[in-house]
């Protein structure tokens, strides 16, 4: 099971607190957007939506350091192209997982 | 560099304008959520570079490129590798970048869109120094204004107060020196190789030791001349 972590906020930062600061407001704001679009265009059942929220979330993963669940959502991304919600739970898990570690920081 | 950032990610565009930051001599004008407001922005400012995303809703990174009729250097931001290929259709994109973009990572491609700056400012450069000079110029002759298309010029030869023009065409005797044809012919076609004669280096048939055959002419070649007419052939 891997973790959320803030290494590569922490390099980009470079010691920089007001930086790190605006990266993570950043993150804490758009976040949560990017979820709920998610799972609105889950409702709608718009695989392009769909797809195109899950390229979005991806980024944010990939911020965090998480490279096995980068590739989940490769997967469920590319899934989503032949309408095929496998994968749907993997990342939904991976969301859940993330909004616990912003409330964290 | 003047650049602007095109995402339609806001964590994305604040990470590359943090890169941004760190680098001195980038300056970042504007960022753009998507492709048609920079579109607008583009009509009206220069810019020098582009951080530009491919995926984003409606009106992808690709799509943007094709509108630019002059693009600048472009630099892609993308999650997806699978976009590489494609991004070899065009000069303007220098490079692309993998997201999460790794800092070594993004100097070095700024370094790629400045040597592209520069290689383009060069080409540039020499494309107006060859357009400097005008294609033709005219001849007063008998109060009549003569139009001499210059790269049919072959041979100038200097007589006295008069200077003997000789083109593809006719030859025309004017009254003016060698001095001031030579300011309206361009370097770049012409040469002075005797105090009496400047060739069009294009129009050369053959050299023999210190004479030049030009068409039907053979002109004397000056001594002090020759290292320069040597220099500007095209040997094999």
């Amino acid at each position: 099971m891997e973790y959320p972590n803030l290494t590569y906020i922490e390099q980009l930062a470079r010691g920089d607190q007001k930086i790190r600061a605006t990266l993570i407001d950043v993150i804490k704001t758009e976040f949560p957007e990017e979820k709920q679009d998610y799972y609105d265009s889950l409702e709608k059942k718009d695989y392009k939506k769909i797809e195109e929220n899950v390229h979005r979330l991806k980024h944010k993963i990939s911020i965090f350091g998480l490279e096995k669940s980068y590739e989940l959502a490769n997967t469920y991304e590319h899934n989503l192209r032949e309408k095929n919600r496998d994968g749907a739970e993997d990342f939904e898990q991976i969301l859940t997982t993330i909004t616990a570690y912003i409330k964290t920081i | 560099m003047n650049c602007i950032i095109i995402d339609d990610e806001k964590l994305a565009r604040t990470i590359i304008k943090t890169l941004c930051d760190e680098i001195d001599s980038l300056h970042v004008l504007a960022e753009f959520p998507n492709a048609l407001q920079a579109i607008k922005y583009l009509n009206e400012n220069e810019v020098d570079l582009i951080f530009l995303d491919i995926h984003m809703p409606d009106f992808t990174g690709f799509d943007f490129v094709k509108t630019l009729k002059n693009p600048p250097s472009i630099v892609l931001t993308t999650s997806d590798p699978k976009f590489a290929i494609e991004a070899f259709q065009y000069d303007c994109i220098v490079d692309y970048l993998l997201k999460p973009v790794a800092t070594d990572r993004f100097k070095m491609a700024v370094q790629k869109a400045k040597k592209y700056q520069a290689i383009e400012s060069k080409t540039s450069e020499t494309i107006n120094d060859d357009s400097d000079y005008e294609n033709d110029f005219y001849i007063n002759i008998d109060r009549r204004l003569i139009k001499i298309d210059i790269p049919s010029i072959y041979l100038v030869e200097a007589k006295g107060d008069y200077i003997h023009i000789k083109t593809e065409d006719k030859n025309y005797t004017v009254h003016s020196t060698l001095k001031k044809i030579e300011e309206k012919l361009p370097e770049s076609l012409f040469l002075k190789i005797h105090r009496s004669y400047i060739i069009n280096l294009k129009k050369i048939v053959d050299i023999e030791d210190n004479s030049v055959l030009i068409k039907k002419d053979v002109i004397p070649v000056s001594r002090s001349k020759r290292p320069e007419l040597m220099k500007r052939l095209d040997l094999l």
